[in-house]
């Protein structure tokens, strides 16, 4: 937690494979700083901001004409009633009064106009916002590595993405332009009444220094609260997504009741702060709204007096009160102001605390495209180990091997022993910690990394698939494919034939992470995915433990004439899958503790042997023979 | 939205700026309806019973907000009162200014207590109504049958139960603030027409005009709202996507087209937001324009009646005072319309998740034996998912206790279901399940729950420590328990070597473990269970060998006196059972042991000689052959 602030201050990229331990994205509590930001980038737009600005003053200017008109207008037929005019300075009057009126009508289609302006500029550049920052979060959790997105929750990551651009987005004009609309109506104000007469244009504004030390303890209390509220509101829904995604294990345990006392737990917490948030809020506008009329009874008794005194004139007064009727809308709106300033800060931070996050594995500056001659993978002397905070135990190290293009390499091991980790190695999913790995003699760290995935082509263990149609998962690594080579790889993978007796074919849909299909199905359908890219190197990360092994070996058959060329990586645990392999490694706690063919493996006698015999022997082996030490 | 959806066909469009075969997002179909009427009774007398609990709190608030309409209402005619009693010319009176405006301090207190009040509960009464309605559905998924949970994606789950219930709450907080806009709206009227009727008339006449306008402005302004928030959801649904997707992503190198299709969507919902503000923005300087044309009124008209001694000139600035009021209430009301037509569709999805029926109930008469016997029989069982398409056809078997059976056969041939079945996750269409001798639909779901565990496929841990996870089952297992359970599958090394031992946090169902060392957790989770009757589905698909083998031996011990249900397709697994059941298409073709079964040279013992590691899929070999395939694709 403090590694994240502390950096964060000192000005130095945060890298997001050292993001802390706790797994939550800390926010600095420097909010003015976040503030600031949003609204430079606001004026980033200076076009629209300064229309918005200027349209936001000229309205102002306009609504402080309004009690001057009816002023004006009391003063006009007070003067007349006060000395019982004859009838052509009644027609005067008249005359004057329809003026006024004129005026009036002007100056409230004018400051209307002005407010369009100013409102739909202000929504405008709050969307721009919203928009460039939607695509900024987009595009860094893109590149963000799996190791932090191991670490952050999808939850969490949603809520920011959604309701939290939200909160930065009204900032724009539920704070930014608001604040000098209010600006200039009470600066423009202050500066018309007091020069009618200074004591009652004192008691007037008498309200504004209160309610603008009102407004800003608020404003710290309620970015607090909010700070604590959104926490809750993250993890709720991260109770809700596991639940709804775990939903057979809670009903195979028949763990309804623990899953509601987790979910109240969570909700108590939340309605909490939310009450303590609305008290706050409520307590802060309705006081400020309370000390405004206040000053209104103090305008009507002083003035009222003022006006028997002869000071001023009664239109005057009405001037006065007109003017404290135009501003009951502002106070009320500071309270929704200092709201948004304490959503914008808070909600902000945490998009930023994103943002701002360098992705660990990241192309070098003048990194080059990888350039494949033959297309040889080789691990030298790789060192491995997962950042402290992750807890993950499992390292590499001194691994050596080489992948070649038309060999098959086998990696086989206990699980945890290092066989995934290798694998992700290789796109440079993780950087190694010692050690390096080359593509054609080409450090992996120095070339682009599109270029390096582009030549890696990974088939994981459980598959994600696409909301969309099977055509459109098939070709998601190449959407420029042509229906031939979709329909050639499916037949490798051993999918044709099932998708073809589908009734909409490979225009079918496939659900929400592939549920409509079965594990050894989306196996398939990964595998077909990643023959499509055509990739140098091919792994495959046990992706076909759902398969049997008969379609296993029709589909290796039908992989061979399709990647002839290529170097395969096969990680399994099932030897029938990796037997074939022209090199196997054994894995055991991240060393590679035998190497060689199966048949040298088998002759050996060691581990493999003894995982082989455990398999494959159709001889019956019970009872159970006690297994060799695994440590 | 329909451009989107690029036709997926193998010929690319000439000459096409995008992937012709790249979408982001979910491509289901939008069927929700996004926008309701602006008044559902149905709906909101549903809502209304949501309501109930808070009635007198509801009461209170109305009764402020009414209170505080009528400060704000009386505030001008305070005014009036000081001009025309205090100030007119030969009436003056300082004495009487100090009276009323000791009067305008006493309405002031009032008007800030209730003001309070109103703002307080409504805040308080829709933040529980948002837990509520939430809980109430999330309850609800919890007993729905796992058929509806099937065919419904999480996220669709998740956005009603967030995104709805917001809607819902915005519009209560709203609706109470409306009924006091409306309170103010008919109260200036009726105080416009009591002060002086002909002026009061002739200021109003303002608003018919503005209803035409609004008539007018009304279907486009709709279809904007509409369009704007269809392009929300689908923005938000990819941004999900890539969330989700991300390891998917960075593999297939999609980062730059995803980029690019998320960029149209975002552009979309740009466009879509700043129609929408247009349109309503467009309202602003007609309203303004009415209120100064009923203020010129006012000016002329008033004051022309007051130059003729017709009216007192209070009574003038008074009208001035509530005709800058009138159209606040009007313009709030404009706000609402969008607002309520989005809590009428949110509320109808959200009754629509509540109404879902509940099929597999405990009868009110339903047993909790206390001790039983760990039989499992099935009698005539045929049951299925689709009407019509019986997975299970007539299947009927007994398990005694204490015996294991595996679970043998291809896939699609009815495994799973049957231990679907025997947790009574779905009931049967005819026949019988009985679980230690009592029909399943004779007892309570809980006793069930406590007297079957299952493994299954894939593991699925929740964030939280290791020991939580382990202890899920049995929430009051002590640590000696948890650490027998995992010592038992193999497990306790592992965790010893992590940094926090058992107390090691899990993120996102342990994605920082392995996922056999995620199996072996979910493992030692059934065995803390301590159930009589233990269901393994493919429990050690995930696992190696090794770890395979140190399960069955700790299986050997732990099912001693326990009945064990095995679905498996190695031949390790499936050899050290007691009896295997062997189903094709839903019926049981062979049963007995693996010696039994090599004799009778059935399936088993064809698929057993052709030294298959596996069972799984196999009837595909005989249509599905590699040939074809070739075939048809050239």
């Amino acid at each position: 937690m403090t590694t994240a602030t502390a950096s964060s201050t000192s000005g130095q990229p945060r890298l997001d494979s050292n993001i802390d331990p706790n797994y939550r994205i800390e926010v600095s509590n420097l909010d003015t700083r976040v503030l600031w930001r949003i609204t430079a980038i606001a004026f980033g737009h200076r076009w629209r901001m300064s229309l918005g600005i200027g349209a936001t003053i000229l309205a102002a200017i306009f609504q402080l004409f309004v009690p001057q008109y009816v002023g004006q207008a009391v003063d006009q037929v007070q003067g007349l009633l006060a000395v019982a005019a004859d009838g052509d300075a009644r027609e005067a009057a008249r005359d004057a009064l329809l003026l006024t009126a004129a005026l009036l009508m002007g100056v409230s289609v004018m400051r209307g106009l002005f407010t369009m302006v100013q409102n739909y500029q202000g929504e405008a550049v709050g969307q721009l916002i919203g928009y460039h920052l939607r695509l900024d979060y987009y595009r860094k959790l893109q590149t963000l590595s799996f190791s932090w997105h191991d670490r952050i929750h999808s939850g969490d990551l949603m809520t920011r993405g959604i309701l939290d651009i939200e909160g930065v987005r009204l900032w724009v004009n539920t704070g930014i332009l608001r604040m000098f609309l209010l600006i200039v109506l009470i600066g423009g104000g202050a500066y018309i009444l007091m020069g009618i007469d200074t004591t009652l244009g004192l008691v007037a504004l008498s309200f504004v220094p209160i309610v603008g030390i009102r407004a800003s303890i608020a404003r710290l209390k309620l970015r607090a609260s909010w700070m604590r509220l959104q926490d809750r509101l993250s993890e709720l829904s991260k109770v809700m997504e596991e639940n709804l995604g775990g939903i057979r294990v809670v009903r195979a345990f028949a763990a309804q009741a623990f899953e509601m006392a987790r979910f109240d737990g969570v909700s108590k917490q939340a309605v909490a702060i939310a009450h303590e948030r609305i008290l706050l809020f409520v307590r802060s506008t309705t006081q400020m709204t309370f000390i405004y009329f206040l000053a209104t009874v103090l305008v009507l008794w002083v003035g009222g007096h003022k006006v028997i005194t002869g000071d001023i004139t009664l239109g005057q007064l009405a001037e006065f009160l007109a003017f404290m009727a135009i501003l009951q809308m502002p106070v009320r709106q500071i309270g929704w102001m200092i709201n948004s300033i304490a959503r914008a800060s808070s909600c902000g931070g945490r998009l930023f605390a994103v943002l701002d996050l360098e992705p660990s594995i990241a192309d070098r500056p003048g990194a080059k495209p990888l350039a494949i001659a033959h297309g040889v993978l080789r691990f030298e002397n790789v060192d491995f180990q997962y950042p402290a905070w992750t807890q993950d135990q499992r390292t590499l190290s001194g691994i050596d091997l080489e992948a070649r293009p038309g060999k098959t390499i086998g990696i086989v091991g206990p699980p945890g022993s290092g066989k995934s980790t290798v694998a992700h190695l290789m796109g440079r999913y993780y950087d190694v910690t010692g050690g390096r790995i080359t593509i054609d003699g080409q450090d992996i760290r120095e070339v682009t990394l599109e270029s390096l995935r582009a030549a890696v082509g990974i088939v994981q263990q459980q598959p994600f698939l696409f909301t969309a149609s099977i055509n459109h998962n098939l070709a998601y690594g190449d959407p420029w494919a042509g229906r031939s080579s979709i329909q050639r790889s499916a037949a490798a993978a051993q999918l044709h034939n099932y998708i073809k007796q589908l009734p909409a074919g490979y225009d079918t849909l496939v659900g929400e992470r592939g549920v409509s299909l079965s594990g050894g199905q989306r196996q398939r359908l990964s595998i077909a995915r990643s023959i499509m890219l055509d990739s140098a190197i091919l792994i495959l990360d046990d992706s076909t433990a759902a398969v049997d092994a008969a379609t296993e070996q029709r589909i290796r058959a039908a992989l061979k004439d399709l990647v002839a060329e290529r170097a395969v990586i096969i990680i399994a645990h099932r030897l029938s899958s990796l037997m074939h392999a022209d090199e196997i490694i054994f894995l055991d706690e991240g060393r590679i503790i035998e190497r060689g063919s199966h048949d040298e493996l088998i002759a050996l006698g060691g581990r493999y042997r003894e995982l082989y015999d455990l398999q494959s022997s159709p001889v019956d082996t019970r009872p159970l023979r006690e297994p060799a030490a695994e440590e | 939205m329909a451009d989107t959806q690029a036709q997926p066909s193998g010929t690319p469009n000439p000459g096409p700026a995008k992937p012709p075969l790249a979408v982001v997002g979910s491509q289901i179909s939008q069927d929700e309806k996004l926008f309701g009427q602006v008044f559902d009774k149905w709906v909101v007398r549903r809502f209304l019973t949501y309501l109930t609990p808070y009635r007198g709190e509801l009461y209170m608030a109305v009764g402020a907000v009414l209170v505080f309409t009528m400060t704000q209402l009386s505030i001008p005619l305070i005014i009036r009162a000081v001009i025309d009693d205090a100030l007119v010319a030969g009436r003056m009176s300082g004495g009487l200014i100090d009276i009323l405006a000791m009067v305008f301090a006493a309405v002031v207190v009032v008007n800030y207590a209730a003001n309070h009040i109103q703002e307080t509960i409504v805040g308080k009464v829709a933040e529980h109504l948002l837990f509520d309605l939430r809980r109430a559905m999330y309850a609800h998924l919890q007993v729905v049958s796992l058929s509806f949970m099937d065919k419904t994606e999480a996220g669709r789950l998740m956005s009603r139960l967030q995104g709805d219930v917001y809607a819902l709450q915005e519009f209560l907080e709203s609706s109470i603030f409306a009924i006091g806009d409306l309170v103010l709206l008919l109260g200036i009227i009726v105080v416009l027409l009591s002060l002086d009727f002909q002026l009061g008339v002739m200021t109003l006449s303002v608003v018919p005009i503005l209803f035409v306008v609004r008539i007018v402005w009304l279907p486009y302004a709709r279809r904007a709202f509409l369009w704007a928030r269809e392009t929300s959801s689908s923005t938000n649904g990819a941004l999900a996507e890539g969330i989700h997707g991300v390891r998917a992503v960075q593999e297939m190198g999609r980062e730059a087209v995803n980029y690019e299709l998320f960029d149209d969507k975002a552009t979309e919902n740009l466009n879509a937001h700043l129609a929408a503000s247009r349109l309503s923005n467009m309202m602003v300087p007609i309203v303004d324009t009415l209120t100064g044309g009923a203020m010129a009124i006012v000016i002329i008209v008033g004051g022309g009646l007051v130059l003729d001694e017709a009216l007192d000139i209070g009574i003038m600035v008074a009208f001035v005072f509530y005709v800058q009021r009138f159209f606040d209430p009007i313009r709030s009301l404009t706000i609402q319309y969008s607002m309520m037509q989005r809590a009428m569709a949110a509320g109808q999805r959200i009754f629509e998740v509540l109404d879902v029926v509940v099929e597999i109930k405990d009868k009110p008469d339903a047993i909790d034996p206390a001790e039983i016997d760990g039989s499992i029989e099935f009698r005539n069982v045929t049951f299925g998912y689709l009407p019509g398409q019986p997975i299970l056809k007539d299947v009927s078997f007994r398990v005694e206790p204490g015996e294991t059976v595996a679970l043998v056969g291809p896939t699609g041939s009815g495994k799973t279901s049957i231990t679907a079945l025997l947790h009574r996750f779905y009931d049967t269409w005819e026949g019988q399940v009985m679980v230690g001798g009592h029909d399943v639909r004779d007892i309570t779901q809980a006793s069930l729950g406590r007297d079957v565990a299952m493994v299954l496929q894939e593991p699925y841990l929740f964030s939280g420590p290791i020991a939580d996870n382990i202890r899920y089952a049995k929430a009051d297992a002590t640590r000696a328990d948890i650490i027998a359970a995992a010592k038992a599958v193999g497990a306790h090394d592992f965790i010893m070597r992590l940094r926090d031992g058992y107390d090691t946090w899990l993120d996102q169902g342990g994605a920082n473990l392995s996922l056999g060392q995620r199996q072996l957790l979910s493992f030692a989770r059934a065995l803390v269970a301590d159930a009589r009757i233990l269901v393994l589905d493919e429990a050690t698909a995930n696992v190696d060998s090794h770890t395979e083998l140190e399960i069955q031996r700790a299986l050997a011990r732990l099912l001693k006196g326990r009945t064990a249900v095995v679905i498996a397709h190695r031949l390790a697994t499936i050899r050290g059972a007691d009896r295997i059941m062997v189903l094709q298409e839903g019926r049981i073709i062979e049963t007995g042991s693996h010696d039994q079964l090599i004799d009778s040279g059935g399936l088993y013992s064809r698929l057993y000689r052709m030294n298959y590691a596996s069972f799984d899929d196999i009837p595909q070999d005989d249509t599905d052959r590699p040939g074809g395939d070739r075939g048809e694709t050239t």
